[in-house]
C-alpha cells in the first residue's frame, strides 16, 4: 500500500503504462502530474521523451504528432488549458489518435476560480473523446492504464480523458494499492499501432478535406466507435477485475435494489454520497446511488437497467449549462424519455469548489423524496441546494 | 547545386488545385525535389493545404490546423526518436505567412526554442490568400487587400511601423542555427538553402517569397518576373544566417526603384498615384539594404 495524491497516482499509472511521449503545459491543479513524469524520466525510471511545450494548444498538438509517429502518448491539463485545447480535441478525435489525458477538473473563468467543478470536461463532452470519471485516488491510478487499453483497442481508436476533481482528488493523499508493473505489462502490452501513422514506405495523406459526399459517414463511424467503447470498457473492466481484483463498470450502483430515490452523479461527490447513503440506510431510508464512471459515450442501456425500479432520480451536476440545466442531466432524462421510468430532478451543486457536504446531499434526498409530478409541475425540476439564490435575486 | 543535379523525380502528382502562376505551389515542388522522398510534410492550413486535397503528395503528409504545424512536428520529432526511427527523415513544415507570422507564431517560436530538428518554410504571399486575400502581418505598407480596401478616407495597408513583420529577424533572434530568405525566382539558390536546412541539426527556417497573381492582381505569366523584381528592387533580400553569421547569397548590382516592382500589381495601384507612399516605401527599402549590406 502507498499514500499518494491523485496526481501522483495518475503519473505512476502512466509510468506503468510505459508511455513513450509526454507533452504538457503547466496549469493548476494539473502541474504536478507533469512534474512527476519529468522526474521519472530524469531518474531513468521511464524511457520516454517529454515535450515541455509553450501552451496547451501545442501540448495536445505535439501529442498528436507523437501519436502519428506511432508512440504511446500521454498528456494532462485542467480548466482553461482544456479550453485552449478545444480545437485540437476535435482534431485528435477526428484523426482517431489514442492519446490519453489526465484531467484534474477545475472551474472556468470568469470570475477567476481555481477550485474544482466539472464545467471544463463537460463543456467538451461532445468533442469525440471518451470520458471516464474517477472518484478516488485508487480509481485515478486504475483508470489511466485502463484508458490506454481502451483507446488503443483496434475496434475503438479514440482519445480518452480520465477526469478527477482538482484538489479534492488531485491533491488529497489517499491510501491505494499501486498496480504491480509486471501485471500491468501483461494487461497492457507494448502498442501495436493500428491507427494512422506516418509511413515512408506507404505514404498517404492524413486529414484531407472531406466533402459532404463522405463526411456524414465518417462522423457516423466515429459515433459507432464511441458506442462500441461501452462494451469494450466492460470487457476491460472484467479483465481488470480478474487481474487486479477491483471491479469497474461504465455505471456502478450502490444499494439500488429497493431504493426509491437514487442520487446520480460523477466524481468525488459520489464518495460523499456513499457515506450519506450508508447513514440514511441505517435510519431505514430507501436511498441508493448511481456513480457514472463513463460519461462519454453515455451508457444508456446500462443506466436504464440500474435505475429501472427507482421512483426518483436526483441528478447532481457540479456544473451549469447557463439558461438550461446541468450538463449531465439531459443525458439522464433522454435515457428515460418515451419510456415508463422514474421522475428526474436536477441539483446544481459544488460550483467553483463549494464543498458538497453530507448535509447538501441529505437536503437533495429530502427534496427528491417528497417530489411527485404535482410538485415538479409547481416547483420545477432544477434546484440549487447549496446556492443562496434568494439573496442574489 | 547545379541544374544538372536537380532530380527529375516529382514528389507531387499532377492534379494539384493551385491557381495559375502560384508561387507557393512551385516553392513546395522545388523544396521536395531538394529533400527527396524521406520527408514527412506538415502542411499548415492555407493555400497549399487546400490545393493538395486530392492526394497529390508522394510522401507522408498531414494537413495541420492553422497554428499548430510546428507543435505537431515537435511531437513527431520526439516520437520517432524514442521509437528509434528518427535518422534520415526530414520533417518539413510548409506554411503561409498568416500561419507563420500571425496565428502560428507562438508554436513556431516554441518548437524552435526547444531545438526540435525540423525544417520550416514560410511561403510568404503577403496576405490570407486562401480565404480570399485578407491582410496579414506580412502585408506590406500600402498594399490593398480585401480588409485594407481603397476607400474615400483610407486606402490600403497603413501600418505605422515597419514595411512588414520581419520574420527572419524574429526567428534569427531565437539563435536558430539556420535561417534563410529565398525567392521562387532564384530556384537554385532556394534549393541550395533547403538542402542546407536539411543538413542542419536542429531547427531551420526559410522565408520564401512567393508571388500570388490571384491576390496581387498580376498576370500569372509574370509570377517569376515579379519575384525577381522584388529582389532587384531590394524589397526582398536573399541571404542566409548560419549560426548567427549573415551571408548575402544574391547580390544586386544596381538596385531598381521600387516602382519597377509595384507597377505590375493592382494591389499597389493607388500607391503609384501617391508620391509620399512611394517615397516611404523607397526609404524603408534603402534603409534595410544599407543595414544588410545589400548594395
Amino acid at each position: 500500500m502507498e499514500v499518494w495524491s491523485g496526481n501522483r497516482a495518475a503519473a505512476e499509472s502512466a509510468k506503468r503504462a510505459r508511455v513513450q511521449v509526454v507533452s504538457a503545459y503547466p496549469i493548476t491543479p494539473q502541474s504536478s502530474v507533469m512534474e512527476y513524469m519529468a522526474q521519472f524520466i530524469s531518474d531513468g525510471e521511464l524511457d520516454a521523451e517529454m515535450i515541455r511545450v509553450e501552451s496547451e494548444h501545442s501540448a495536445l498538438s505535439a501529442a498528436c504528432g507523437a501519436s502519428l509517429s506511432g508512440a504511446r502518448t500521454f498528456t494532462a491539463t485542467s480548466s482553461q488549458g482544456l479550453m485552449l485545447m478545444a480545437e485540437v480535441l476535435f482534431f485528435a478525435s477526428g484523426l482517431r489518435l489514442p492519446i490519453v489525458m489526465a484531467l484534474p477538473n477545475r472551474s472556468l473563468e470568469s470570475p477567476v476560480n481555481i477550485w474544482s467543478d466539472h464545467q471544463d470536461s463537460l463543456v467538451v463532452r461532445d468533442s469525440g473523446w471518451i470520458q471516464l470519471y474517477a472518484n478516488s485516488v485508487q480509481e485515478v491510478h486504475d483508470m489511466i492504464v485502463q484508458a490506454f487499453k481502451l483507446a488503443e483497442n483496434e475496434r475503438i481508436l479514440l482519445p480518452t480523458m480520465v477526469c478527477y476533481e482538482g484538489f479534492l482528488i488531485s491533491h488529497v493523499a489517499e491510501v491505494l494499492e499501486p498496480l504491480p508493473q509486471e501485471k500491468v505489462d501483461a494487461f497492457l502490452p507494448e502498442p501495436d499501432p493500428k491507427w494512422a501513422v506516418f509511413d515512408l514506405d506507404n505514404p498517404f495523406q492524413i486529414n484531407e478535406l472531406l466533402t459532404p459526399e463522405a463526411f456524414p459517414e465518417y462522423r457516423y463511424k466515429q459515433h459507432t466507435a464511441m458506442k462500441r467503447s461501452i462494451d469494450v470498457y466492460k470487457e476491460i473492466g472484467a479483465e481488470f477485475q480478474e487481474k487486479f481484483s477491483r471491479s469497474y463498470e461504465p455505471v456502478m450502483g450502490y444499494k439500488v435494489d429497493d431504493a426509491e430515490v437514487l442520487i446520480v452523479g460523477l466524481g468525488s461527490i459520489m464518495s460523499t454520497t456513499k457515506y450519506v447513503v450508508n447513514e440514511l440506510r441505517e435510519k431505514g431510508e430507501k436511498i441508493g446511488l448511481v456513480d457514472i464512471k463513463m460519461f462519454r459515450p453515455f451508457p444508456e442501456k446500462e443506466f436504464r437497467e440500474i435505475t429501472r425500479d427507482a421512483r426518483v432520480l436526483a441528478v447532481m451536476d457540479k456544473d451549469i449549462g447557463f439558461g438550461t440545466s446541468g450538463m449531465v442531466y439531459p443525458d439522464i432524462t433522454r435515457t428515460w424519455y418515451n419510456r415508463d421510468g422514474p421522475l428526474t430532478m436536477n441539483f446544481i451543486v459544488g460550483l467553483g469548489g463549494r464543498e458538497v457536504v453530507p448535509e447538501t446531499i441529505k437536503r437533495i434526498y429530502e427534496i427528491a423524496q417528497k417530489a411527485d409530478r404535482k410538485v415538479i409541475e409547481k416547483e420545477g425540476e432544477i434546484y440549487w441546494p447549496d446556492t443562496l439564490t434568494e439573496v442574489i435575486m | 547545386m547545379k541544374l544538372a543535379d536537380v532530380t527529375t523525380e516529382e514528389y507531387l502528382h499532377h492534379g494539384g488545385m493551385a491557381c495559375p502562376g502560384c508561387g507557393a505551389y512551385l516553392g513546395l515542388r522545388l523544396a521536395l525535389k531538394a529533400l527527396g522522398k524521406n520527408t514527412i510534410l506538415f502542411n499548415v492550413t492555407g493555400c497549399i493545404a487546400t490545393t493538395l486535397i486530392m492526394g497529390v503528395t508522394k510522401i507522408p503528409y498531414i494537413h495541420t490546423l492553422f497554428e499548430n504545424g510546428p507543435a505537431i512536428a515537435s511531437g513527431t520529432d520526439f516520437g520517432l526518436r524514442i521509437l528509434g526511427k528518427r535518422e534520415g527523415v526530414n520533417l518539413l513544415v510548409y506554411a503561409g505567412d498568416g500561419g507563420t507570422a500571425d496565428i502560428g507564431l507562438q508554436s513556431l517560436s516554441g518548437a524552435i526554442e526547444r531545438g526540435h530538428d525540423f525544417i520550416y518554410i514560410c511561403y510568404d504571399n503577403e496576405s490570407y490568400m486562401n480565404t480570399g486575400g485578407q491582410r496579414s502581418g506580412t502585408t506590406p505598407l500600402g498594399a490593398i487587400t480585401t480588409t485594407t480596401p481603397v476607400g474615400k478616407k483610407i486606402s490600403g495597408e497603413t501600418r505605422p511601423l515597419e514595411l512588414k513583420k520581419d520574420m527572419l529577424e524574429i526567428v534569427a533572434a531565437h539563435g536558430t542555427p539556420y535561417v534563410a530568405s529565398a525567392s521562387i525566382a532564384y530556384p537554385m539558390d532556394f534549393m541550395d538553402k533547403v538542402k542546407r536546412a536539411a543538413e542542419t541539426k536542429g531547427p531551420a527556417y526559410i522565408h520564401l517569397f512567393a508571388t500570388c497573381p490571384t491576390g496581387w492582381g498580376a498576370d500569372p505569366s509574370k509570377t517569376i518576373e515579379i519575384a525577381r523584381l522584388a529582389v532587384q528592387t531590394g524589397l526582398v533580400n536573399l541571404f542566409e544566417i548560419i549560426n548567427g553569421e549573415r551571408r548575402i547569397t544574391v547580390k544586386v548590382r544596381s538596385r531598381k526603384p521600387v516602382t519597377e516592382y509595384l507597377k505590375h500589381q493592382r494591389r499597389f495601384k493607388h500607391v503609384l498615384e501617391n508620391p509620399d507612399l512611394i517615397n516611404a516605401l523607397q526609404e524603408y527599402v534603402d534603409k534595410k539594404c544599407a543595414r544588410l549590406g545589400i548594395d
